[in-house]
């Protein structure tokens, strides 16, 4: 079997993260209960007269992908994966409104085409001209890496040799509403550095867009080996110890061996039990590393976090501001992530050195 | 030539039928389940006929012995329900004997209550339990709990209309990677206004029966369904000493790479789907005994796809059929119903009619299997193309 590179990443977030010669060297403070992604120059990317009719979700698919393949030095790629919770939701949201106020008159298919979840990849596709296999995964914060573990199979087995995955999703308006009434929005702003202090129901959201080339070739610019992946439906608080251990030790690795551990927290008093588990416990001498009080927490906020641990493995260096404790760990190998939403769809993924 | 992977139980609810056995004695009855809409709130209700599941939500609750307080989406519901049909068929006691994943697919999701809902959620607490329950994911981990799937990978594809059968072709890949022993995968699509709008803006949908193939074919039929197979890796076949219904053999999965929503006039990616499915399979075109077409009926996807069954069948394309005449177009479900009826063709040995065919194509110079025809049939090929340029292609086998 061959082994898994990430060659290169691309990242549009509530941060300055499109520029990879940065790293999160001036950090945005928030103070809200949504983030919004700081977005690129789209015509660099798209022409103006087609990103006009682009969904918000589109336009950073379309430009993380683009970044992406650049960096990798690709022109083309075998197979486009992609993860996302909900789509381009504001497309969802507008058709929706619109078949509700107008009494289904007056539609048009735009927003309706947009709104199908596999809209980004099939953008994409289309962009690049691809004609290869393009999957789109929707299984909430499963949904990033069920198309990593797609493509690290079809890659391990030499089906493809450079694979395009990635995760977006976009806030919506009316659906960022529901969310607040039913509290897994936080009923009230927070700022980014007190988010895990909050000690209060619900996050705070954000959207984005993370892209990356696999390879089973290694580069100048590869970052990584993706070395496992592992996803559960569901997965008991009491569990999460153990499953974490049995993970490693099937690559043969104890806890010792892991140099960091970078950890889904979004300050939801009721779930971020799950991460306190392993911070509390096996990992207390580790090197703990968050990110969701920089992006806020989406189905797709979890590639962020592999972006973040691919730059860690690159440059061998941890920003302050991602720090949960502070351990001085100053080279590192393994790194392993742990994430999860509202204590369903959990995963763990390891990378290492390259 | 790579071996295949078997199938050992498969469960299906669609408007022709409440479980595999009613599917197929509609589908050899020639029994269409096409009508006007009767649950639905619509003013289209005039002017399309749709593809209808009897049971309400209610009755479906029942089924599933659920407690009023949940909240299932229709979605969840149907899924759940075939989803069931298909482990019982398996004679699957105990779920948790094997390492068992469960990949299912979806389009609209929980859209159905959104859109009931919508902004009622604002003013009144009484459904709010559905906002939740939106997302595609959400009816997945439904019927996960239903089958008693814990600790396990769970996940949903939606790639619009060939949602299903890259839920099988995951599946069927995930057991020879040795990644699960065995693999519930399907599809579930339940009716709602966001759909029925959607098409409509499109101008694709028939304001009668939908014609496959037929020359002066209107468009289609949207319909609602579910259905799902279970996979199981050799060892467990061996171990169990099952009954094996029939292997998926082959599969390919392209990109037209073409429009957002309308395939490439001479069928690239469909072409490639094919061709990239009797790769795998390690089959000739001659190898194919039937083909279970996508065939919606629109004007598009049959000109579309019968170039593209020329192009890789050439002079000798096998009989085919579309079966949206009886189901309408199940979406995201499409790939998984039709793959429970290319199944049972192959246990039955029999090609079901395409219905409602009257003028041939001009720009075709095939033409569909048009009577119930009994035939030795070793291998079905089926196809599904969704919007974003998505073509897949599934070849179930008699023989590993």
């Amino acid at each position: 079997m061959k082994k898994v590179y990430i060659n290169s990443i691309s990242s549009i977030t509530a941060q300055n993260t499109f520029d990879n010669s940065e790293f999160l060297d001036e950090v945005i403070e928030h103070h809200s209960q949504v983030v919004f992604a700081v977005e690129p120059k789209y015509k660099d990317f798209i022409p103006p007269a087609a990103a006009r009719r682009m969904a918000k979700g589109i336009k950073m698919g379309v430009s993380a992908s683009k970044m992406a393949l650049l960096e990798a030095g690709l022109e083309q790629v075998d197979a486009i994966i992609t993860g996302t919770g909900m789509g381009c939701v504001r497309d969802s949201e507008k058709f929706l409104a619109g078949i509700i106020d107008n009494n289904e008159e007056y539609l048009t298919p735009t927003s309706f085409i947009q709104s199908t979840h596999n809209t980004v990849g099939g953008q994409i596709a289309l962009e690049l001209q691809c004609k290869g296999y393009n999957f789109t995964y929707v299984h909430a914060s499963n949904s990033f890496e069920s198309a990593l573990l797609d493509a690290k199979i079809q890659l391990e087995l030499n089906e493809a040799q450079n694979i395009l995955i990635g995760g977006v999703d976009e806030l919506g308006d009316h659906t960022t509403k529901l969310n607040q009434i039913i509290h897994h929005i936080k009923d009230e702003n927070t700022p980014s550095k007190e988010l895990l202090k909050s000690k209060t129901k619900g996050t705070i959201y954000g959207e984005g867009a993370n892209f990356f080339v696999l390879s089973n070739k290694k580069q100048e610019s590869s970052y990584a080996e993706v070395v496992s992946v592992r996803m559960f439906n569901t997965l008991a608080l009491a569990d999460v110890t153990e499953e974490a251990l049995q993970f490693l030790k099937d690559k043969h690795l104890r806890t010792e061996d892991i140099d960091a551990v970078i950890l889904g927290y979004n300050g939801d008093v009721d779930f971020d039990g799950y991460y306190h588990e392993l911070a509390s416990s096996v990992f207390k001498n580790t090197q703990q590393v968050y990110y969701k009080h920089l992006i806020g927490e989406f189905h797709t906020a979890s590639p962020f976090g592999v972006s973040i641990a691919s730059r860690i493995l690159k440059t061998q260096h941890i920003p302050e501001v991602l720090k949960l404790n502070h351990l001085g760990t100053s080279t590192f190998k393994h790194i392993l992530l742990y994430n999860q939403y509202r204590g369903e769809n959990h995963n763990f993924t390891l990378l290492k050195t390259c | 030539m790579n071996k295949g992977v078997a199938i050992t139980g498969m469960g299906i609810i669609s408007a022709i039928g409440n479980n595999v056995e009613e599917n197929y004695q509609s589908l050899v009855g020639a029994k269409k389940g096409i009508s006007r809409i009767s649950k639905i709130e619509t003013i289209h209700k005039d002017e399309i006929m749709v593809g209808e599941i009897a049971y309400t939500n209610t009755e479906l609750e029942q089924l599933l012995g659920l407690t009023p307080d949940n909240n299932y989406s229709r979605t969840g519901l149907l899924g759940a329900l075939a989803a069931k049909e298909a482990v019982s068929n398996a004679g699957i006691k105990d779920i948790h004997s094997y390492k068992t994943g469960l990949i299912s697919a979806t389009s609209v999701g929980g859209m159905d209550m959104t859109e009931k809902y919508y902004y009622d959620y604002l003013e009144n607490e009484s459904h709010r339990k559905y906002i939740a329950s939106h997302h595609a994911g959400d009816s997945t981990q439904k019927i996960a709990e239903q089958l008693g799937i814990e600790k396990s990978l769970v996940t949903t594809i939606s790639t619009a209309c060939s949602s299903a059968a890259n839920a099988i072709m995951l599946g069927a890949r995930l057991i020879k990677s040795g990644q699960l022993d065995r693999v519930i995968v399907g599809g579930s699509d339940c009716m709602s206004k966001f759909t029925i709008n959607g098409f409509k803006t499109l101008m694709i949908l028939s304001d009668t029966y939908n014609t496959p193939f037929d020359d002066n074919r209107k468009g289609l039929n949207l319909g609602e369904a579910a259905a799902f197979l279970v996979l199981e890796s050799e060892a467990v076949v061996n171990a169990e000493n099952k009954t094996v219904l029939a292997y998926v053999k082959g599969y390919g999965n392209a990109n037209d790479a073409f429009h957002q929503t309308a395939s490439s006039d001479h069928g690239d990616g469909a072409t490639l789907a094919m061709e990239k499915a009797l790769e795998v399979a390690g089959y000739t075109p001659q190898d194919i005994d039937y083909i279970n077409a996508h065939g919606t009926a629109t004007g598009n996807n049959d000109l579309s796809e019968g170039r593209a069954i020329t192009r890789v069948f050439g002079n000798e394309v096998p009989e085919f059929s579309s079966t949206k005449a009886y189901t309408g177009h199940t979406l995201a479900a499409a790939g998984a119903i039709e793959a429970v009826y290319s199944v049972l063709a192959l246990q039955n040995n029999v090609i079901y009619p395409n219905l409602n065919f009257k003028t041939q194509m001009k720009e075709l110079s095939i033409t569909p299997q048009l009577e119930l025809k009994e035939k030795p049939l070793q291998t079905v090929m089926s196809n599904s193309f969704g919007f974003g340029g998505n073509c897949s292609t599934v070849i179930f086998s008699k023989k590993p």
